[in-house]
């Protein structure tokens, strides 16, 4: 912002900083901290710096310039943290999965995540640069959704992949729908609740101190809610299943704020997840080994997956024991995809650990500043859901792993080997960096003579 | 609506809280009992990262590191496996280690907290220390000259350095070769079966685990008991013993192999070996003296390392007085490894005064700085030195004119005691054949080596002069190797 003239006093408060400058600086740092794992991956395993290590940075570096440039001209007003933070993490689990590789020669996933994350890339800059505003997607509010129900019925036609009808195979790539759908449905429900809260909030009967919202109003969001939940339960994705539930009640209690629906929401999901757990093997199974890890130990049948997780974790203690220096190769099956984490903790040690905890909790919390200043229902929600995705699925994922919870197929967000998240955060971030921007553009100047500014005319149904 | 978003804020600021929490639980808290978990490799993995510190003898390394490539990477090799097993012992990845391997294992592995000069340093950056080196106190001539003298037959050899304690020799026949079970896999177990199996017993120690009934080398400990107790003043006197003699309250009569032994003198009886003469002059020692001159040699003492346990040589606390007869002179319930045997010598041969034996001189970190030092240091007094002077010339006639004369070694006055157990119910077992001995080369100040051979050998005749036939040609090689040996 230019600082104004005398004559036309436009209040000072409204000229928030553009801080395009701190983006790129942070967007440097980042740069230099994947190149500095790449290169310290390297000295570690083999004494040697990769000899790609430049030409990486490079790519990196020009994936980085891009993007920064694509927001400093098309949302110049976007939150500076949140580009910085996505490449950081995103390059981070780069290194980690090329650190795994390097221990398991067979099997490489570093180059097929690393065209995942370009694409991923590709797809923010396409974001930003096609939607100019975030209210147009309010028009989409039933084609998301119809879009998301398909989604997520396309993989019940495809063969189970370890237990779970969650992947659709092409060309030999395999794509998650439902990783995508979970954008959509965020969609869906901020258009809806955003145009209905009112009528959620405050009308219908009231039963003892439950104020429930007439059928009409409710029946649809909660039908497609019960159909999507049903689906993934069918399809044995139980992770996937408890973050559209935790995101389901998140929106609807930021947009009525009734605490009771809260109660009600989570006597359900338990008493569900109560029932799944015992009639489930695949479930239960889960379950009795988040209650004792190291039955199997007992059982003298070795380390089970989440035990060797833990013991990974637990080897990284404090300070680490440096990247590439680990053994969280012994985990064996999804080690690089939903047990990313244990490698990060066990080679960045606690501090590591909470370092990249602090870097997800710093995107959540730039997703609901975004969605606090914004003034139109639709956008705060928006918001609101999408950083409540990053926000549930980190806490279940990680967890799971870490045995706080009982371990549920996930991937962590931006590091996990696995395209669609890749693809799918990357999307996220471009709706918050579009979200954010016109949560900190100035207002138009007000016209002398007009007294007070017309009330925006929000979305569709009212 | 503000509100709503505040207080959903919070929400996930509690679950990252709660994730914090936990990871701290599991990373600090529980870190250590997760380190330690039986299942976790990490261990394992890191105590074979390295190449494992060298066994040294004299001036070589005894042992190697192969790169395996395998998860666990380096596995133990050995030069001359079956020369030094006795003294090594096994570094095996599924076996776990024995003797010096075992001993010395928080050096060799590079886990001793001596290793590092700055150990919290250490803690913080995680490094470890490479592998350090054992040296140990054996000869390699000696070792050689013992092993070859065995000649694969069932036996065991232990020399001694009187004047320290220092073992120069430590061998057990048949051996075998250690390198066999260092990895993992289905080959370990294999060789494992087979060497366990091996009715052979090749990875039993002799020198220091097996248990022998030592005979008539015994007699050497019931004369320093006679002559500390004064039951003999003069070494040269007639003993007023019977020939044949009856055992105490029996009606058992005890034979010599030899002749002239009715009421011979204590310089004649050990000459020639007389069973008469020390059977009587236990008796008249009595139990308790005969237990607390035993005692002062290294007899039932369980705890003796040298650094690795050694088994416990037996003089029963508990007899009749015809038993008592019989133990002093190496017979019934007495038992004694070989490493014992040759701590009877070493004590004759440096005056009574017993020195600890030991096998690591020193240990050091991998370029050579010092970690630990062995220092010699006395055993216990086993006799007064008169005493030991006496045995000491009782001794050397034995090599001269005696039944060890096969041991003389010119240039060098040797001191020895032939042995024959035998062994079996019934005495259907093939004998021991036994020499124990000392040297000391001409102008010297002091002896150079206490030796103590045992051959478990069909072919042996029952009598003395087996195990001066037998064992004491071993016991000139390793004396004349330990003669050779010095600067």
């Amino acid at each position: 912002m230019t600082a104004p003239s005398a004559a036309d006093a436009s209040p000072p408060e409204l000229g928030l900083p553009k801080r395009r400058g701190v983006e790129l600086s942070l967007l440097i740092g980042a740069v230099l901290v994947v190149v500095l794992g790449y290169v310290n991956v390297g000295l570690a395993r083999t004494g040697t710096i990769p000899h790609d290590a430049t030409r990486y940075g490079a790519g990196l570096g020009l994936l980085a310039l891009l993007s920064h440039l694509v927001v400093r001209f098309r949302a110049p007003y976007a939150d500076p943290l949140l580009l910085p933070i996505a490449m950081l993490l995103n390059g981070l689990g780069l290194v980690l999965i090329y650190r795994l590789d390097l221990a398991t020669p067979g099997s490489r996933a570093a180059p097929a995540q690393l065209v995942w994350s370009t694409l991923g890339v590709g797809l923010f800059l396409v974001v930003v640069l096609v939607l100019r505003d975030h209210r147009v997607l309010q028009r989409y509010a039933y084609l998301s959704m119809a879009a998301a129900l398909v989604l997520m019925l396309v993989p019940i036609l495809f063969p189970p992949i370890n237990g779970a009808k969650i992947w659709i195979r092409a060309a030999g790539y395999s794509f998650q729908p439902a990783e995508l759908a979970k954008i959509l449905l965020a969609l869906f429900f901020a258009a809806y609740l955003a145009a209905n809260r009112n009528a959620l909030a405050y009308t219908g009967r009231r039963i003892w101190r439950l104020q429930l919202p007439t059928g009409r109003v409710l029946g649809p969001i909660v039908a497609i809610w019960l159909l999507s939940v049903g689906v993934l339960v069918l399809e044995r994705d139980l992770g996937t299943s408890l973050l559209f539930f935790g995101l389901f009640v998140v929106m609807l209690y930021v947009a009525t704020g009734r605490t009771g629906w809260i109660a009600v929401g989570l006597l359900l999901a338990s008493a569900g997840a109560a029932a799944v757990a015992l009639f489930e093997p695949h479930v239960h199974a889960r379950v009795t080994d988040w209650l004792n890890p190291y039955a199997t130990i007992e059982a003298g049948l070795g380390p089970s997956q989440l035990a060797q997780s833990l013991f990974a974790f637990a080897a990284g203690g404090t300070l680490g024991a440096g990247l590439g220096l680990g053994h969280s190769v012994l985990i064996g099956f999804a080690a690089k995809s939903d047990f990313i984490l244990a490698t990060a903790g066990e080679e960045l040690g606690l501090s590591g650990l909470t370092a990249i905890f602090l870097l997800y909790a710093l995107l959540v919390a730039r997703g609901y500043r975004a969605g606090l200043c914004l003034q139109s229902p639709f956008g705060r929600l928006l918001a609101i859901g999408l950083a409540s995705i990053l926000a549930l699925q980190v806490f279940v994922i990680a967890g799971g792993v870490t045995g706080l919870i009982p371990l549920t197929g996930m991937a962590m967000p931006f590091m996990a080997q696995g395209g669609s998240s890749v693809v799918t955060n990357w999307i996220i971030v471009a709706l918050l960096i579009r979200i954010s921007d016109s949560a900190r553009r100035p207002l138009p100047a007000v016209e002398p003579g007009v007294i007070a500014r017309p009330e925006p005319v929000e979305g569709t149904a009212r | 609506m503000i509100r709503y978003i505040r207080r959903a804020a919070a929400f996930c600021l509690v679950l990252l809280v709660a994730l914090l929490v936990n990871a701290a639980r599991v990373q600090v808290f529980e870190a250590d009992a997760l380190d330690n978990n039986p299942a976790n490799r990490r261990l394992a993995i890191a105590r074979y990262h390295q190449p494992r510190g060298a066994i040294v003898v004299g001036k070589e390394s005894v042992t190697g590191s192969r790169d395996s490539g395998q998860q666990l990477r380096y596995e133990r090799t050995y030069k001359n496996g079956p020369l030094y097993a006795p003294v090594t012992g096994y570094a095996s990845q599924t076996y776990g280690t024995t003797f010096v391997e075992n001993a010395e294992d928080g050096v060799l592995s590079g886990t001793s907290s001596l290793l590092s000069v700055f150990p919290l340093w250490n803690d913080v950056t995680r490094g470890r220390h490479s592998g350090g080196r054992a040296v140990t106190t054996i000869k390699a001539s000696m070792q050689r000259a013992a092993y070859d003298g065995l000649g694969g037959k069932k036996g065991a050899v232990a020399a001694i350095e009187p004047a320290t304690g220092k073992i120069l020799a430590l061998v057990s026949s048949p051996s075998y070769e250690p390198g066999v079970l260092s990895g993992t896999g289905r080959a370990v177990a294999g060789a494992w079966a087979r060497l366990t199996s091996d009715p052979n017993q090749p990875m039993l120690n002799r020198a220091i685990r097996g248990t022998y009934p030592p005979g008539s080398a015994f007699k050497i400990v019931t004369a320093a008991a006679a002559l500390d107790a004064g039951a003999v003043t003069d070494v040269d006197a007639a003993t007023d013993t019977p020939d044949p003699y009856v055992l105490p309250n029996t009606s058992t009569t005890l034979p010599n192999e030899a002749s002239g032994c009715g009421n011979a003198s204590l310089a004649y009886a050990v000459n020639v070996s007389c069973n008469t003469v020390m059977a009587q002059l236990g008796v008249k020692v009595g139990l308790r003296g005969m237990l607390d001159a035993v005692r002062k040699f290294g007899f039932n003492d369980t705890k003796l390392r040298i650094p690795s346990g050694v088994a416990k040589s037996n003089f029963d606390t508990r007899m009749s007085p015809d038993q008592l007869a019989l133990s002093s002179i190496g017979q019934f319930d007495t038992t004694a490894t070989p490493l014992q045997m040759a701590m009877v010598s070493a004590a004759v041969a440096n005056g009574g005064d017993l020195k600890y034996p030991y096998l690591v001189d020193r240990t050091t970190t991998s370029r050579g700085s010092t970690v630990s030092t062995t220092v010699p240091r006395t055993y216990q007094r086993a006799m007064n030195p008169a005493t030991a002077m006496r045995l000491q010339q009782m001794m050397v006639d034995v090599v001269r004119t005696g039944t060890g004369t096969s041991a003389a070694i010119p240039g060098a006055t040797v001191g020895g005691k032939t042995g024959t157990a035998q062994n079996g119910i019934g005495n259907i077992g093939s004998p021991y054949a036994w020499f124990i001995s000392w040297a000391q080369a001409d102008g010297a100040v002091r002896p150079a080596v206490a030796v103590a051979v045992v051959v478990e050998d069909a072919s042996a005749k029952r009598g003395d002069i087996s195990g001066g036939g037998d064992a004491a040609p071993i016991a000139k090689a390793v004396m004349e190797a330990a003669l050779a040996d010095k600067p």
